[in-house]
């Protein structure tokens, strides 16, 4: 008896849709959205109407200050809380916060695995929890463990791993679960910046990897110079309660590299949105 | 417990050298056998007593490991319920604090009364004694379970049961070990005040027996394997520990105490 069990399955019937070219319906469509945060006894809004599509393969960033929301909405979506109003459409059709769970997958900044399993159990356990058996998870794991060039650590132990590594031992149990949408929390915000440029890289090209399959993206950050260069249109968000200050399409051409950020229609979107971020307060944590 | 091993070497020689002047000073003040004997008397007492010890030992061994296995089962399955129901928290979780102020040993005489000579009453004060400190434990070591990461397996589809099993419990092993290690220490205490009370055998029956009879050697023999049976229980837990929990040797400080 899982919770989860019910959703997966209506998962299934939709889900790693045509990639390529959103068809009638976007495979995420938000309408209305409005959410609050309950501290003490004050309610706090932290999303006033916001509207925001996502097409299948199509990667989409959030980026806002500190407090608009961008973590909420993605709870939001993932099925781990309620709006107060709107709604969130999966493939066309409306859902309900436990109709959503195991929808989408879910990354977060911090790569929580799980210090007693060793890194090829961590990769597994995202499949385990939707009820795969242990010895199929395992193997599901084994089988894409150099593909994520973790080769040769299937037994360390998240201890003896770097960041780096921590981070695509949390991205490949993230992948196993082929959902048609992957929500990602900040996923480089740990990491220092050298090996935070290698993972957006990284990330791209397992991206380009999956071919037809390749999922769409919803990735949250603060960073505007990742957001512009890995999306293909960045939605940004005032500060709190979060509205829609402005929707970017990113023009520049796939594949992009490290190099692309001195391209000068990157610097043109870097500029627009940092506008329409308006005066950023002074800390960006 | 990595200790090097020369680091057993002072605390050894601090011993050795207190059975030294023990050994020397009765033998040069002339102290009777039947109030101090000297450490080789305890010694010959320890080799020419064997079978008796032997005997005895087994019996309280039995109580303790009963007792103890008893005290871990039910610990754990309160803990996992108390963990489990908040009704069940609100309503048991206080009595069980309570439960402490309560001498377990005073029970001893009551389980006499109620229970004979047996080794059940001795088995039930080992229970409730080691039960405490497993119990309290687990449930500290399944409330640390980390929030997001319980969100995270949420959000991959798995329901109460599977997150329990795949996050809460592992994560609360550490805490259990140390609740068992605590608890097989003043478990060995426990069987013995049982004993004590009312036995027909075990060291703690083998103790008051030789001490009514002022065969001292053999009281101080008996409490030298009682001790053995303590500092072994604990480091059979310990060595189950590290061989359960090989990732401990990775971590600093998360997931447990």
């Amino acid at each position: 008896m899982t919770e989860g069990g019910p959703a997966r399955r209506d998962a299934g019937c939709d889900p790693a849709a045509p990639a390529a070219t959103p068809t009638t319906a976007p495979l995420l469509d938000i309408r209305h959205l409005s959410a609050s945060y309950r501290e003490g006894g004050r309610t706090l809004p932290v999303l006033d109407d916001v509207a925001l599509t996502v097409g299948g393969g199509e990667f989409v960033a959030l980026i806002g200050p500190s407090g608009s929301g961008k973590s909420t909405l993605l709870d939001l979506v993932a099925g781990l809380a309620d709006p107060d109003r709107g709604e969130i459409r999966f493939g066309g059709g409306p859902t309900t916060a436990p109709g959503r769970l195991g929808r989408a997958a879910y990354m977060r900044q911090r790569d929580l695995l799980l210090p007693w399993r060793t890194a090829l159990d961590n990769a597994a356990v995202g499949l385990e929890a939707g009820g795969t058996a242990r010895r199929a998870a395992r193997a599901a794991a084994r089988a894409r463990f150099s593909e994520f060039g973790l080769a040769g650590f299937e037994g360390a132990y998240p201890g003896q791993l770097s960041g780096g590594m921590r981070q695509r031992v949390a991205f490949l149990r993230t992948a196993l679960l082929r959902r048609p949408l992957l929500l990602l929390d900040e996923p480089f915000g740990a990491l220092d910046a050298l090996t935070r440029a290698a993972m957006q890289e990284w990330l791209l090209d397992r991206l380009d990897a999956e071919g037809d399959r390749r999922p769409a993206v919803l990735l949250v950050t603060h960073d505007v110079e990742e957001a512009v260069l890995l999306a293909d249109r960045v939605v940004a968000l005032t500060p709190a309660p979060g509205r829609v200050a402005r929707v970017e399409p990113i023009a520049l051409p796939r594949p992009r590299r490290r190099e692309t950020v001195t391209d000068p229609a990157f610097v043109r979107h870097k500029g627009a949105l940092l506008a329409a971020l308006g005066p950023l307060p002074g800390s960006r944590s | 417990m990595r200790a090097a091993r020369w680091e057993w070497l002072p605390p050894l020689g601090l011993v050795a050298l207190a059975l030294g002047v023990w050994e020397g000073w009765v033998r040069a003040a002339g102290t009777p056998r039947w109030l101090l004997p000297p450490p080789s008397a305890i010694g010959r007492a320890l080799l020419s007593d064997r079978a008796l010890l032997w005997h005895h030992g087994g019996v309280t061994l039995r109580e303790v490991l009963l007792g103890f296995a008893l005290a871990l089962v039910a610990g754990t399955l309160l803990a996992a319920t108390i963990d489990a129901s908040r009704t069940v928290e609100r309503a048991v979780y206080p009595l069980v604090i309570a439960s402490q102020t309560v001498p377990i040993p005073a029970l001893a005489p009551l389980l006499l009364i109620w229970f004979g000579y047996g080794l059940l009453p001795k088995v039930l004060v080992v229970a409730l004694i080691g039960f405490f400190p497993i119990c309290v434990n687990t449930v500290d070591g399944l409330r640390a379970a980390d929030r997001e990461t319980l969100a995270l397996l949420r959000g991959f589809g798995a329901g109460r049961w599977t997150r329990f099993r795949l996050v809460k419990l592992p994560g609360a092993l550490p805490f259990v070990f140390s609740g068992a290690r605590v608890a097989v220490a003043v478990c060995v205490i426990g069987a013995v005040f049982a004993e004590l009370v009312g036995a027909r055998a075990g060291l703690g029956h083998l103790l008051t027996r030789s001490a009514a009879q002022l065969l001292t050697a053999r009281v101080f023999a008996a409490i030298v394997v009682l001790a053995a049976m303590g500092i072994g229980l604990f480091g059979l837990v310990a060595l189950a520990e590290r061989w359960l929990l090989p990732w401990r040797r990775y971590t600093t400080g998360t997931g447990g105490r």
